[in-house]
């Protein structure tokens, strides 16, 4: 914690390498996509990133729709997409549903996936269930400040290697940690950082067949389906809203849904 | 058969499906929960280090219980209700004069003299600067310093973390009248904007419960109505009592208003619930998020950029048409009349039995879009209809007055008593939303249907319960 603040008033670190754009969304090279359990700080990580200034407050649920906003670090611009919370990928409320077809159908070059590090270990359900289907995520370690007075103390060196994606300790209130944010959020993207995300180890081998059955099916009728895999988990679950989806071809729009223009909460 | 081959190969994937599903057995689902909290229980326990117990994980706790216990939940609720309205009556009382003094008394004759000196024709002249511009000053005056002071005491709340104990303390409620328990949540954001209300409803999952929280979210005093709310408090109410009294009293009343509010959201979900969106309540967990030292100055700016700007802009955008609208009604004469006093005379007698009169529900009309402006319209048509003299500058100009005192002089001039005031207090609490609202509800659901049941059926209440009121009060008094 000490050694983040020493490095954040260092002003050889605080290079202004960091433009906040606002909605400035011209020529984008990454999109970012901002997920995670209500009430972890996704927004106010937002507004730090991007200068705007999404409504936060201290209460799950606050944000319903899909904000968006952009910044330019080390010549590179960043559309950073801020979700609204969900405890799962399998939930069904409007709010839910939206960060869920987004880090689904979107496509975000990376997935930030922003924790509470005083209640990590139900925060981590999400992150196992979103390292599922992506290759490419960094984990935020937010309210670290909050866990240490608590006196919970987060390794999170083994943190990073068990999930196999950067783990970057973070207080974002107080804008701590936020240059190690970017930077490993550009490593990622770019492609410098190799991500092994972490996957699931005690499912059985009958049901990873399954589903891998059901993938190649899936992708051999919708190939440039971005998540197979988690489709054809929730057709083995049996929900209807799916089996719709594939037996009338809206899979292919549900893609092209989350793709729309930007919206704004007034 | 043949033409039908991409069909057949969706439905192939889909039968393929069902056939591994009953191979895997019914618990698929469970089993994949399982594993992920078993997963994420193991990895947390490689990585978190807990040293002793943290002295401020126990006052979190403690303050919980207070917070939420039964017997002192509810009691907190109130008096935290209270206080941030007194120390907004209180507060914004001398900011709100000085604004209108310099706005109305010292701005107003300047541009009137230079429009003069230019030669501008006099019915340009009145319908500028005594409709649009005095208009916006107004609602400047009487909106600004309650919204500055309201604003940021309300987020600082919210940043703390105690908006969700509120939640919790109300979920039962709605639980118990068939609604959804996080509508106590929507309807917490309703007092801030009904429309920010609407658009939070979206945590609701089921569509019945939505709807139900969407219907009755106007129900939530919204900040266009405090001012109203506060302004009649303190003339009809705190004017009753003695003057050292006054703002507790006052603050009092409005606080009964929003509870009053809060009782037909819990009666009105309850009817929709037992007739036309029949349903269980669905179960759901609330999160209680810890509490957290709020950032004051940060708090601050935020609250008076995005919400207090936000919301003025707003209302000086629908006064500016609203103030136009005024002068022409009040200046524009059919016969020996104006058209403002025509239908003034004519809805009188139809006001009457409900309380009001037919300057109020001139003023609700002229003022659908936006509730803020209200009050200014209402001084306005009074002035103009009872002739006051030395008072307010002619027909069609809205005036503002240095004092509430002198607010009140003119309303009881104007053949208003306590019961108008009552009336009018419970008029602004239970007639239509907003149209920013409505047009919100509209996006939300999809459906003229209950949009227009959203629009009327608060109407039909508040005049039902205005009509209960006045009759009573006539038959006792």
């Amino acid at each position: 914690m000490s050694n983040i603040q020493n490095c954040e008033t260092c002003p050889i670190h605080n290079v202004d390498n960091l433009t906040k754009l606002g909605i400035n969304m011209e020529g984008i090279d990454y999109v970012i996509a901002l997920t995670g359990n209500p009430n972890t700080g996704k927004s106010t990580v937002f507004n730090n990133l991007t200068g705007l200034r999404q409504h936060t407050g201290n209460w799950p649920g606050k944000t319903v729709t899909r904000a968006e906003g952009a910044y330019r670090y080390n010549n590179t611009k960043y559309k950073v997409v801020d979700l609204p919370g969900t405890y799962s990928l399998l939930s069904t409320s409007t709010d839910e549903e939206i960060a869920r077809d987004f880090i689904l159908f979107g496509k975000p070059d990376v997935t930030v996936i922003v924790v509470d590090a005083t209640r990590l270990e139900r925060n981590l359900n999400l992150v196992l269930q979103v390292l599922e289907i992506t290759e490419r995520a960094v984990l935020c370690l937010n309210l670290i400040d909050e866990a240490e007075r608590h006196n919970i103390e987060i390794d999170h060196r083994t943190l990073s290697r068990e999930l196999g994606i950067p783990v970057v300790p973070a207080a974002a209130r107080q804008k701590q940690g936020m240059d190690e944010l970017l930077k490993m959020i550009h490593e990622v993207a770019s492609g410098k950082y190799v991500c092994k995300p972490y996957r699931m180890k005690t499912i059985s081998k009958k049901v990873s067949k399954a589903v891998e059955n059901v993938m190649q099916k899936i992708l051999s009728e919708y190939p440039s389906l971005p998540n197979a895999r988690w489709v054809a988990m929730r057709l083995l679950e049996g929900d209807q809203s799916i089996i719709d989806a594939v037996k009338t071809g809206e899979l292919g729009k549900i893609y092209s849904v989350s793709k729309t223009q930007p919206q704004h909460v007034a | 058969m043949k033409g039908n081959a991409i069909m057949s190969n969706k439905e192939y994937i889909i039968k393929d499906a069902d056939d591994l599903r009953w191979e895997l057995g019914e618990n698929f689902h469970d089993h994949i929960i399982e594993s992920v909290y078993n997963e994420a229980g193991a990895i947390a326990a490689k990585v978190i280090i807990q040293k002793e117990e943290s002295k401020k994980f126990h006052f979190d706790q403690w303050l919980d219980r207070l917070v939420t216990s039964r017997l002192t939940g509810f009691p907190i609720m109130f008096l935290l209700l209270a206080i941030v309205f007194w120390i907004t009556i209180e507060g914004s009382n001398i900011p709100s004069g000085l604004l209108a003094s310099l706005l109305v008394d010292t701005i107003h004759p300047e541009l009137k003299l230079l429009a003069q000196n230019i030669g501008m024709p006099v019915w340009i002249n009145g319908l500028l600067i005594d409709g649009a511009y005095l208009a916006m000053a107004w609602v400047i005056a009487v909106m600004l310093p309650p919204m500055a002071i309201f604003f940021p005491l309300f987020t600082l709340l919210e940043d703390f973390g105690y908006l969700p104990r509120v939640a919790f303390n109300m979920d039962n409620l709605y639980r118990r009248v068939g609604a959804h328990g996080k509508q106590a949540l929507t309807m917490s954001m309703g007092f801030g904007c009904n429309a920010a209300g609407v658009i939070a409803t979206r945590i609701i999952d089921s569509p019945r419960e939505r709807l139900i929280a969407i219907i009755t979210n106007n129900f939530s005093l919204c900040n266009g109505r405090w001012p109203t709310q506060i302004l009649i408090a303190t003339i009809f109410i705190g004017g009753a009592v003695p003057a050292h009294l006054a703002g507790v009293v006052s603050a009092g009343a409005v606080v009964g208003i929003a509870l009053l509010g809060v009782l037909f959201s819990l009666v009105v979900s309850w009817g929709l619930s037992n007739t036309v969106l029949k349903g269980e309540a669905s179960a759901f967990s609330l999160e209680l998020p810890p509490y957290r030292p709020p950032r004051i100055l940060q708090t601050l700016y935020t609250s008076l950029i995005d919400r207090t700007i936000f919301v003025l802009w707003r209302a000086i955008i629908f006064a500016i048409p609203a103030g136009l609208v005024i002068w022409l009604v009040s200046n524009v004469d059919i016969g020996e009349y104006s058209i403002a006093e025509h239908f003034i005379n004519w809805s009188n007698p139809f006001a009457l039995l409900f309380g009001l009169n037919g300057i109020i529900l001139l003023a609700y009309i002229i003022a659908i879009p936006a509730n803020e402006i209200v009050i200014p319209t209402i001084l306005m048509l009074t002035v103009t209809t009872v002739n006051i003299v030395g008072v307010g500058s002619g027909a069609g100009v809205m005036f503002e007055l240095d004092s509430t005192a002198d607010t009140a002089e003119i309303l009881f001039s104007g053949g208003w008593s306590a019961l108008t005031g009552i009336s009018l207090m419970l008029f602004s609490l239970l007639h239509n939303p907003c149209s920013t609202t409505l047009y919100t509800i509209y996006k939300e659901t999809h459906s003229w249907k209950w949009t227009v049941v959203s629009a009327f059926l608060p109407i039909a209440i508040g005049l039902v319960v205005c009509f209960f009121v006045t009759q009573i009060w006539l038959l006792v008094a």
